[in-house]
Order: structure tokens, then sequence, then C-alpha cells
């Protein structure tokens, strides 16, 4: 019996998932802007500007903690330049919030403040059509898939596998950065993009603007986890799991593994390119940093905090790790990294399967007893 | 630049970094049977650093025939098997399926699809996946990257998944995952993922190490079983599995065959008396 593509996609969450699922959409879209909007900011029930942001923020996050676990936790392979897929797409929707500018920068020119101060005529080749949303809504898909393409496609088919690879996706995305520096790229050199004024015309500042991005964020990552739940239970995500576990049984039973992990690979970096799309409008600046290797290790962290192998996991992992990062820089900012490590230390040694894993134990030997 | 790396780093990059070759070119070819005669190995040398461990290997196996190999420690039967299916690529001979496909141009999944089967020294199957699930990736089907994305199993391959777990006898440990099994349920299922593949021709290494008598038996019955419809070729150390076979046997020995024929009449060889019990 086959069932229409739909219907494969309802089956693929439980109904408690969706049930889940429903009320994280009823909050994120409805709850949130109402008490944001209609309560007053004096009431203790108001939801302020900076909580939209840094929900909008972690959000972003979490789906790039989604796309991570889809390759290390269910293909077993640990990148650890993930950061630079997510720059990507913030940079190529970067350049559109740039033009949107238009003459209201500093020095009143059709020209991006950075090249006007480079002492640049015109805009690049690769700023063409950059005030089009939807050539920059491609690019933020394209730019991405084409990078980890051309990279995975060398990287799996020379069999690089474990902590090698890790390695040169760290150097890849530390490569990227140091291009990122340099003013001569074109993308506004250490300072990156910034100073944002609009977005399709409308004040990217304004309250509903901002609640618009949310949205839209929170219905990202509704979408990516059930696209990431349909792709690991379907045949695809057996055979991906099952190169994690036996490789060279995957390729004598006849599967190329190379064209499972780099359909994964890219897949993963799309998710992250439009997770930095949606959120360089939300923290209105992007700057090469977003490329340092520690923020690629960062992303792991998440994912190994949370439970990678789960989907559910990695959300939680981001939520987690980056509220406590929020407060920590704020109360201790000299002890964030110092904690960062711990944390790793601890989940590494003492919680394998993250919070999640840590659960499952908690209500197995619940039922054991009773 | 292979020579590069060959003199300066010490290492020769195609046998380290052996490429997963694109396409399907090999499956597209038909076995080809007409000289009744499934494998041609001919005069293969590999060799690791200076060590040969297949020293102009030639060997044939009939279609529909079993095949024993035997030998000490290091005398290639794993190598063997490495070249036959992609693995390892020779330094010279040539290495023939059938009459038209030659094996040493061809990747491991290409090697698979065009019809060999094998399975490993140490069992190798997919642990977290259900004993079911094992099968059923095994299975001879479309296996590229968009098929598997909108794959669904019809009734008729849910009969094959069940017939071959009967075959294997692990009917009542379907939904299990495979890790849990025994070391002997797990050679057992590789065999059974092997069959699943509908294979011309099933080379396996070592099949009842760990199997207690009782399940070496069966195996033994199994695999005289598929002869005449398959071909296969089988790695043991125990004689008394290799009797139970009754085919023909091979010794290996240094990289090359040092005798082929009955086991009684090997068993009886002077040389291969000398290589096992040493001079």
């Amino acid at each position: 019996m086959r069932k229409p593509l739909t219907l494969r996609l309802l089956s693929a969450l439980d109904r408690k998932s969706w049930l889940a699922l429903g009320v994280f959409l009823a909050v994120a879209l409805i709850l949130m802007p109402v008490l944001h909007l209609a309560v007053p900011p004096e009431s203790a029930f108001h939801v302020s500007a900076y909580a939209i942001t840094l929900f909008g923020k972690i959000m972003c996050y979490a789906i790039v903690a989604v796309a991570m676990d889809l390759i290390w936790g269910y293909g077993g392979i640990l990148s650890l330049g993930h950061g630079l897929f997510f720059a990507l797409g913030g940079y190529a929707f970067g350049m559109y919030l740039m033009r949107q500018i238009g003459r209201d920068g500093s020095y009143q020119s059709d020209l991006p403040d950075f090249m006007v101060f480079l002492d640049w005529k015109q805009l690049p080749w690769y700023w063409s059509g950059s005030d089009n949303l939807w050539w920059v809504a491609f690019l933020v898909i394209v730019v991405p898939a084409i990078v980890a393409f051309i990279f995975g496609y060398f990287a799996f088919r020379s069999r690089i596998k474990g902590v090698y690879f890790s390695i040169i996706t760290q150097a890849l995305t530390y490569a990227a950065m140091l291009l990122f520096f340099r003013n001569e790229t074109g993308f506004g050199g250490n300072n990156g993009f910034t100073d944002f004024k609009r977005i399709l015309g409308y004040s990217i500042t304004s309250p509903e603007t901002r609640l618009v991005l949310f949205g839209l964020t929170a219905l990202m990552l509704s979408v990516t986890l059930v696209f990431a739940r349909w792709l690991v239970t379907s045949k695809f995500g057996r055979v991906l799991t099952a190169i994690r576990d036996a490789e060279s049984r995957v390729m004598f039973i006849g599967y190329n593994p190379l064209w499972y992990k780099l359909f994964i690979w890219v897949i993963s970096a799309i998710l992250c390119g439009i997770a930095g799309a949606l959120y360089v409008p939300q923290v209105g600046i992007i700057n090469p940093s977003e490329m340092s290797p520690a923020n690629s290790i960062e992303i792991a962290i998440w994912v190994a905090v949370g439970g990678r192998g789960t989907l559910i996991g990695p959300v939680i992992g981001a939520f987690i790790v980056n509220l406590a990062k929020s407060w920590f820089t704020v109360s201790f900012p000299e002890y964030w990294l110092f904690f960062l490590g711990l944390l790793f230390i601890l989940v590494t040694l003492l919680l394998p399967h993250g919070l999640v894993g840590l659960w499952k134990t908690l209500r197995q030997s619940r039922g054991v007893r009773t | 630049m292979r020579e590069f790396f060959r003199k300066v780093i010490g290492i020769d990059p195609e046998k380290c970094l052996p490429e997963y070759r694109v396409g399907y070119r090999g499956s597209q070819k038909t076995l080809d049977l007409s000289h009744n005669v499934i494998l041609y190995l001919e005069d293969i040398s590999v060799s690791f650093d200076g060590f040969k461990a297949l020293n102009k290997l030639t060997l044939a196996i009939d279609a529909g025939e079993l095949r024993c190999i035997i030998g000490p420690n290091g005398a290639g039967k794993t190598t063997m098997m490495d070249v036959i299916t992609g693995k390892t690529r020779p330094d010279s001979g040539t290495a023939f399926f059938g009459q038209s496909i030659d094996l040493t141009r061809l990747s491991e999944p290409e090697i698979a699809h065009a019809g060999i089967g094998r399975k490993f020294q140490k069992p190798t199957i997919f642990q977290q996946h259900s004993v079911f699930e094992n099968l059923e990736l095994a299975m001879k089907t479309d296996k590229r990257v968009r098929r598997s994305l909108i794959a669904r199993l019809r009734d008729e391959e849910r009969d094959r998944v069940a017939d071959t777990l009967r075959q294997i006898r692990l009917d009542g440990e379907a939904e299990r995952p495979a890790g849990l099994l025994s070391h002997g349920q797990k050679q057992w299922l590789e065999i059974g993922m092997l069959l699943m593949q509908e294979p011309r021709l099933l080379l396996l290494d070592e099949p009842v190490a760990g199997m207690t008598d009782d399940e070496t038996m069966r195996t033994a019955e199994l695999f005289v079983s598929l002869a005449g419809q398959h071909s296969l070729v089988v790695v043991e150390h125990d004689m008394a599995f290799i009797k139970e076979l009754g085919g023909l046997v091979t010794v290996l020995h240094e990289g090359s065959v040092l005798a082929e024929g009955e086991l009684d009449s090997v068993q009886n060889d002077e040389r291969v008396i000398e290589v096992y019990l040493g001079r």
C-alpha cells in the first residue's frame, strides 16, 4: 500500500509529538506576541523585547543544533565547522539588509558604508542582485549548499573520517574567517555588517517586525524538526545510522556511502544557512567571529548536552546552554568559558547520551521499580 | 604526485585512500558464465610495505561450486577476499567475475551489485538496528539515495525477509536489536544479510567461528543447500566443518596456491603437512 507523501510526513511524528509541536507554535505565534504587545510593561506577564530577541536567537541556534545532530548523531560525522555554514547564510542575508539601508548610512551613499570607506566606486559583482529579497533568499540556501557539496565531495570521496574530518572542518571555518576578516573580500572586514535599518521597507527595530521574525524562526524550527524526523525514520535514515555503525558492511551490501554522507551533509549545511539568515536581522550584526573555531565547537556542545541522536535533545541542549550563557556572561563574564569546558567534560564523562538519555534512564529505572 | 607520496612520505595514496567510485557501471554488465567459471584470479600480487601478502595467486572457481580455502595465518586468505570485493587493489594481475566483469576496476558497492556477497571474519552487522532492519537494508534493490528517501517495503519484500528469517532461524528475534544477539546468531544474521543480497558468489571468512557444534553442522547444511544455485568460497580452520561441506580444498601459503584437491588428498600432501607443522 503506497501512501502519499503528505500522509507520510504526518505519520513521521506520533500524536504526542504533534501535540507538543502545536503547543510550542501556539506559545510562539500567539501567546508571546500578545504578552509582548498587549500587556503593559509594568505587568509581571509582560514579555520584554530583550526576551523576544533572546528566544528568537536561541531558536536559530536550535535549528543549527538539529542540523548538527543529523550529521553527528545520526551520520556519526563530527563537524567542527558548522559555524561556517551558519555565517554564510547570515552574510548572504546581511547583504540584503545592507542594501536596505539605502542612503541612510553615515556617508549617505548608495553603497554600504564600508565600501565608501574603502573608496570603492561600485558594488563588486557578487553583490549584484543583493537588493532583491528572493535572490538573497536563494543565496542563503545555495551558497552553504555549494560550499558543503564541494568540500564534502572531496572529503568523503577520500574517505576522511573521524577526528581527521573534524580537524579539517575546523581548518575550513578558520580559513574562511581569515578570508572574511580582510577588507578586500568585500564583506565589511572585521566589523562585518551592522546598523541595519529596514527589512522589506519595514523598520527592523519595530516590535511588529521583531515578532514576525520571531514567528518565522519558530515556524522554521518546527519545519526543521518534522523534516528531520521524517528523514531519520525513512530508509535513508536507517542507511545513515548503518554507515555510522558499520560502514564497510554498508559498502559490501551495495550502498555507496559517499552519496549518503554528502546528502545529509549538504542538507545540514542548508539548515544552518537558513538559521543564520534568520539570526542576523534579529541580532542586528554579523561579523567573521561567527566563523571562529570556538563557535563551531560550541554547537557540538549543545548537541552533546541535550543528547545526540534524538532530535529533541539538541533543541533542549541549545536552549539550556544558551540561557546559561546569557546569564553567565552578564553575571560572571570571565568564567563562562571555564563553565562551558566543565560542562563538556561532565557531560562526556557522566551523561554520554545527554539530558535526554538521563531522562530515559530515570524513567526506565522507575518503571522497573513499580 | 603518487610517486611523491610514495617516496617522500612513504605511503602509497592509492592504497591508503581508495576512492569511492562514482556510479554503477559494473552492474550494467550482466554476469557471463558461458565458460562455467564464475571467478578467475590470475597472477594477483599485493604487497604491503614490502611484505608480499599475495604472490602471483591464480585461482578459478566454477559456477555452482563450493570451495574451501585453508592455510596458516598470513597465507593471504583475507587479502584475497579484499581483492575480490574491491577493498584492496592488486599491484598486478587480473580478477574477473564471469567472463566480462573486471573486478579490479569496480568499487565495493559496484561489486556488491554485480553479485558478490561477503561475510567478514568478525561478524559485522548493524548493532543498533533490529534483526528485521538488518535484513531489510541488505535486500537486493535500488540502493541510491533518492530511492532510499521514499522507499517503503512492499508485501512481497516483507515475505522475503520473513523467509530469510526462517532460513537463519531468527524468526522469533525479528524485532530485537541485532547487538543483543549471541555470537552464533550474529554470524547467522550476517549470512542472512548475504542471502538477502541474492549474490551469485558468496565469500565467507570463517563463518562458523564461535558457533556451537550444533550451529556449525546446521551452517554446513545450509551452505551445501546453497551450492549449485550459488557459488561459495569458504575460508575456514575447522576441519570437521570442511569435511562436512565436502567440496574441493585449496591450500594457500605465502600468498599463492600450495595444493588443491579433495580434503583427504590435501591432508596427506607432504608440503601441506610441512607448512602446517613447521619445518
